[in-house]
């Protein structure tokens, strides 16, 4: 089998600020659910953020602003001059597709908080639903990829 | 209010909601554009504090008040407030989950005499409702017609609506509704109540019972575009002042008083279930900014990979 290696060495250049990012973005969202405050994590120094539902609002939505950007960025890298260097594992395929589900139901929600918004509730209860779901699924991902040690991309 | 099991919900509810979600996006756009939001003017000087409209609304909404099951299940952690009114269904001088609307009173002087001016207060139904926005479960909604409401059989009770609310207007009903048939102890309490501006009877074409049943006309409804025109005559008329048309963006209720609405707060008795009258700025509007940066910053990636490959280009180009 041929010695595969892994893309531009040990860590991406990006690799730290996705981390830093994608925590925030999970606190931020988990954050839009009133359950910080009852389980006296925001009681936690530093982390009385997280009870304040405004703050999440903004942190969850900054976060997304860096994400986007550097998912756009990566993408696109890919498609234009990376895509003959390297390819997407398995498990980073997964984790692409489930990336691209939270993105996706999670841009239907921020045009939803628009004014004048004309979603129906049965969309919305989905979307809410969807967009949870699917980042439980994403996180139980990335925590077994992290501890099998699995890869996002392979070189060729 | 009927009793929903864990089941039929998510049978009903997330089955129905995934076979619906694709069309209904083109659905919601076109139902929006069949109905112009409606608003209600409320002119405070014809107001004489007879609470028939506080009567009338209490009895037209008796089936949607909450039947809370006794003992409330043991709530953990401790510290979640148990909130009960169910032993205190006639209180009338302050919003409750029995008690949509009340009656404000304030002393304040007009045209230099010392008068009592009576303010009907309830949900003013914004324009971009942050309890509907916010929602982390779909529960509360806002319908084409401007009308912002909680399901009952879908809310939680975390609250979070009252907490966003700039009048703090949904009140909590600890022991009934959804949570009981998920984890009681552990997540939710209860179901939040507040106006739902008689949305069953206005999708018949029938007015809200408050309005109805007013032997004072001081309620108006209308197209909120032209409900606001009327506010802006009787505010000229009277020289007068209105509140509502640009507070937190723009609500569905337009007040117009004689008297300034700094000088109507500044004597108000405002606190739990008593809102405040308030300039407030439209709290969902830096989110929105952040979403306008949002739909920006893919762009920006894509512009930033672009640049990288010609500057690649043109490196590879200049060292060959």
């Amino acid at each position: 089998m041929r010695k595969l290696k892994a893309y531009a060495g040990n860590r991406h250049p990006l690799s730290l600020g996705y981390g830093v990012v994608i925590i925030f973005l999970t606190l931020s969202g988990f954050g839009q659910m009133p359950i910080f405050k009852r389980y006296y994590i925001a009681d936690i120094p530093g982390l009385g953020w997280l009870a304040k539902f405004f703050v999440t609002h903004y942190i969850h939505y900054l976060a997304a602003i860096f994400f986007l950007a550097a998912a756009a960025f990566l993408v696109t890298d890919y498609l234009i001059s990376a895509k003959n260097r390297f390819k997407i594992t398995a498990s980073g395929r997964l984790r692409v597709g489930l990336l691209a589900g939270i993105v996706l139901t999670g841009g239907l929600l921020v045009v939803r908080n628009l004014s004048g918004s004309g979603f129906s509730p049965g969309l919305i209860i989905f979307l809410d639903l969807a967009h949870l779901g699917l980042v439980m699924a994403f996180l139980a991902t990335s925590a077994a990829c992290l501890g099998l040690k699995k890869r996002w991309t392979i070189g060729l | 209010m009927q009793k929903v099991s864990r089941r039929s919900f998510l049978k009903g509810g997330i089955a129905a909601a995934c076979s619906m979600a694709a069309p209904t996006i083109a659905a919601g756009a076109a139902d929006a554009k069949k109905q112009r939001p409606l608003a209600t003017l409320i002119d405070i000087e014809k107001c004489v504090g007879c609470e028939e409209c506080v009567g009338a609304c209490s009895t037209v909404n008796a089936d949607k008040y909450p039947r809370p099951e006794k003992p409330f299940p043991k709530m953990i952690p401790p510290r979640v407030p148990v909130e009960d009114w169910s032993d205190k269904q006639d209180v009338t001088d302050r919003l409750t989950p029995y008690n949509w609307l009340f009656i404000q009173p304030v002393t304040v002087m007009v045209g230099g005499e010392e008068t009592e001016l009576t303010l009907p207060r309830r949900c003013m139904h914004c324009v971009n409702p942050p309890c509907v926005k916010l929602c982390p479960w779909g529960a509360a909604r806002q319908l084409d017609n401007g009308i912002s409401r909680i399901d009952s059989d879908i809310c939680l009770g975390g609250s979070k609506c009252k907490k966003v609310c700039p009048w703090d207007v949904p009140q909590r009903q600890t022991g009934t509704g959804l949570y009981l048939d998920l984890l009681p102890s552990l997540a939710g309490n209860g179901v939040m109540f507040k106006c739902d501006r008689c949305y069953d009877r206005v999708a018949v074409g029938e007015v809200p019972a408050c309005i109805e049943a007013c032997p004072e006309d001081v309620q108006t409804i209308g197209p909120r575009d032209e409900i606001i025109r009327q506010a802006r005559d009787l505010a000229n008329e009277k020289n007068g002042f209105i509140y509502g048309e640009t507070e937190n963006g723009g609500t569905n209720t337009i007040y117009v008083s004689p008297v300034p609405f700094e000088t109507l707060n500044a004597a108000l008795t405002t606190g739990k279930g008593r809102p405040h009258l308030d300039p407030v700025k439209d709290v969902m509007a830096d989110g929105n900014n952040l979403a306008a940066a949002m739909f920006i910053a893919p762009v920006a990636g894509i512009a930033a990979a672009a640049g990288k490959f010609i500057l690649q280009k043109i490196s590879t180009g200049g060292a060959s």
